[in-house]
């Protein structure tokens, strides 16, 4: 659809002209419905950890307060921008321009169905790693910036805490592409044709947690979220930003919270593969269900894990933290990395054939 | 000028400048991140030379990585700028000579004679699906694969011995040290006791003067 934009667009433009208006129509054909997933996630958020905690959550706005997201929208953006006396003013601003703009360049790559993606990079996987690593920038230059201590203690916390789990995230992906013997996305999920049991999931069983953990302590959400920690440091690295620079930042956890779960059912779970392929009748019955319901459905239910996991455990104490990262997760990948070569040696079940 | 061109150039003047503002800024926290915007744009430059996998580890090792523990240090330092400037007219002869000296020696070695198409000739534009992963990895593996083994050999060492000289245990009488596992390990069983009590009856308490009446 786009090529063809682009090919009648260049009939009367400037080609570079014709390529950036594709382009931005493309970003923004991907970017508008994960802003507004990421507005109704709130909402999720609050309705689910509600009626955990035996409570209505928000229920005044619009029916069952379905426009709540709306109104908080409206509230962040109408309040006023703060600026700390002794703050650095460029990088004040600047620390939820960095936590956002990697939150939201990483869909680029990023596969919705068979051939519905912004760019088929032959990388994928290699570039969603190096662009959610760039996301700590944010924390830490909010904290910097913000010229506090509470601040500044949630980004030293967040530092070091994300590149422990980052070293853990790789390795899983490591043995993902071992797997897959490809780094591009769309082909890691074609590998997986044939039913429930081709999937990743099962070989990969350890590096499925290993990477949904990681994920969690990525995403700084409970129980990894010793960044904000409102026991201790207030709320750690944006304890001084107000309105929308705070509504920004939010925006950016729960853009890679969706991000996350999209990884970890792409590469798990058969991303939009359904679980009823290769059964006998259930697959012609399921047959008229579109690619992209399978992936939402999968998307939906990791996300719903990231609420419980919310609403049930208390936050981790940092020095065990910091001894899950290391001497648990890492050591774990390193180990099924081997585990995985060994079954790739021996052609091992129907994965490696 | 194509699109390739547009993209190229302004990766390249965003790595330049970022490049100059690194050196001149005053503040080391900038610095530093004037120099991850250099590497960004830089890694941008490999990608369009379509050099994707070099392009993603840049950013994946130095900018996610390497930078952010650099931060982390650089943050914490309290630089007195006034103690770091002192002598800087004294010194300025013998710098600006050793600045001049290296970049006679650069412009040498990398001076614009030794680049631009009549010297390296038109790269060769490889097909979409040419996996820069693939061709680096296959050398790596093959004809290189000893000197490969050797530098993580030694980036191991390294490891290993900056870990030596750092540890240090000081004894319990100093610090207290937590054993994680221990207490990660602990059950409920251990910490609550279940203590089977006979029930108490309240008995109404009869004051001693009220007993001498009777």
């Amino acid at each position: 659809m786009f090529d063809s934009l682009q090919a009648f667009l260049s009939s009367f433009l400037y080609d570079w002209l014709a390529i950036l208006i594709t382009l931005v129509l493309q970003a923004v054909a991907v970017i508008l419905p994960i802003m507004l997933v990421v507005a109704w996630l709130t909402y999720a958020e609050r309705k689910v950890i509600g009626y955990m905690q035996v409570r209505m959550g928000p229920n005044r706005v619009g029916p069952i307060g379905l426009l709540q997201p709306i109104a908080d929208a409206l509230k962040l953006m109408t309040k006023e921008v703060i600026f700390p006396a002794q703050s650095n003013r460029y990088l004040f601003i600047l620390a939820p321009i960095l936590a956002i703009a990697p939150a939201v360049a990483v869909w680029a790559v990023i596969p919705f169905s068979e051939g519905v993606v912004v760019t088929d990079l032959n990388a994928g996987i290699l570039y969603v790693l190096a662009v959610s690593s760039i996301l700590v920038y944010g924390t830490v230059v909010a904290g910097w910036a913000s010229n506090s201590k509470y601040a500044f203690l949630g980004a030293l916390r967040g530092s070091a805490q994300k590149i422990s789990y980052e070293i853990a995230m790789g390795f899983a992906l490591v043995t993902v592409l071992m797997i897959a013997g490809s780094m591009n996305l769309t082909e890691i999920v074609n590998g997986q044709q044939g039913g429930v049991w081709n999937w990743y999931l099962l070989p990969l069983l350890p590096m499925f947690f290993v990477y949904f953990i990681s994920g969690l302590a990525e995403t700084n959400r409970t129980p990894f979220d010793v960044i904000e920690g409102e026991a201790e440091i207030v709320a750690g690295f944006h304890v001084d930003y107000s309105g929308m620079t705070f509504g920004v930042f939010m925006l950016a956890e729960y853009a890679m919270m969706i991000l996350i779960s999209f990884m970890t059912s792409i590469m798990f779970l058969g991303g939009w593969l359904s679980p009823f392929e290769g059964i006998p009748v259930l697959e012609s019955l399921f047959a008229w269900v579109p690619q992209l319901a399978w992936l939402s459905i999968k998307v939906a239910f990791l996300l719903f894990v990231f609420l419980w996991l919310r609403a049930t455990f208390p936050r981790y104490r940092y020095d065990q933290l910091m001894r899950l990262g290391w001497k648990v997760l890492i050591p774990l990948t390193i180990v099924w990395v081997f585990v995985v070569g060994a079954m790739k040696y021996f052609s091992f079940g129907p994965w490696f054939n | 000028m194509t699109f390739e061109q547009f993209i190229f150039y302004l990766l390249a003047a965003i790595a330049a400048v970022s490049g100059l503002m690194m050196i001149t800024v005053k503040n080391p926290v900038k610095a530093a991140l004037w120099l991850v915007l250099a590497f960004i744009s830089t890694a941008g430059v490999w990608i369009t030379a379509q050099a994707e996998f070099l392009g993603l580890v840049l950013i994946l090792v130095y900018v996610g990585a390497v930078m952010v523990l650099f931060l982390f240090v650089v943050m914490m330092l309290d630089i007195n700028m006034a103690v770091l400037k002192e002598g800087f007219t004294k010194y300025l002869p013998l710098g600006a000579m050793a600045a001049l000296a290296i970049f006679a020696l650069m412009y040498m070695v990398l001076g614009p004679e030794h680049f631009g198409l009549d010297v390296t000739g038109t790269p060769d534009v490889k097909a979409a699906d040419f996996s820069n992963t693939e061709a680096i990895a296959v050398p790596l593996y093959t004809v290189h694969v000893y000197a490969f083994v050797l530098a993580a050999v030694l980036l191991l060492v390294g490891i290993v011995a900056a870990i030596a000289l750092t540890l240090r245990r000081r004894p319990t009488t100093e610090v207290l040290y937590q054993n994680i596992d221990k207490q990660v390990k602990t059950l409920a069983a251990d910490r609550f006791r279940m203590v089977k009590m006979d029930a108490v009856k309240e008995q109404p308490i009869v004051e001693a003067g009220e007993e001498d009446k009777k």
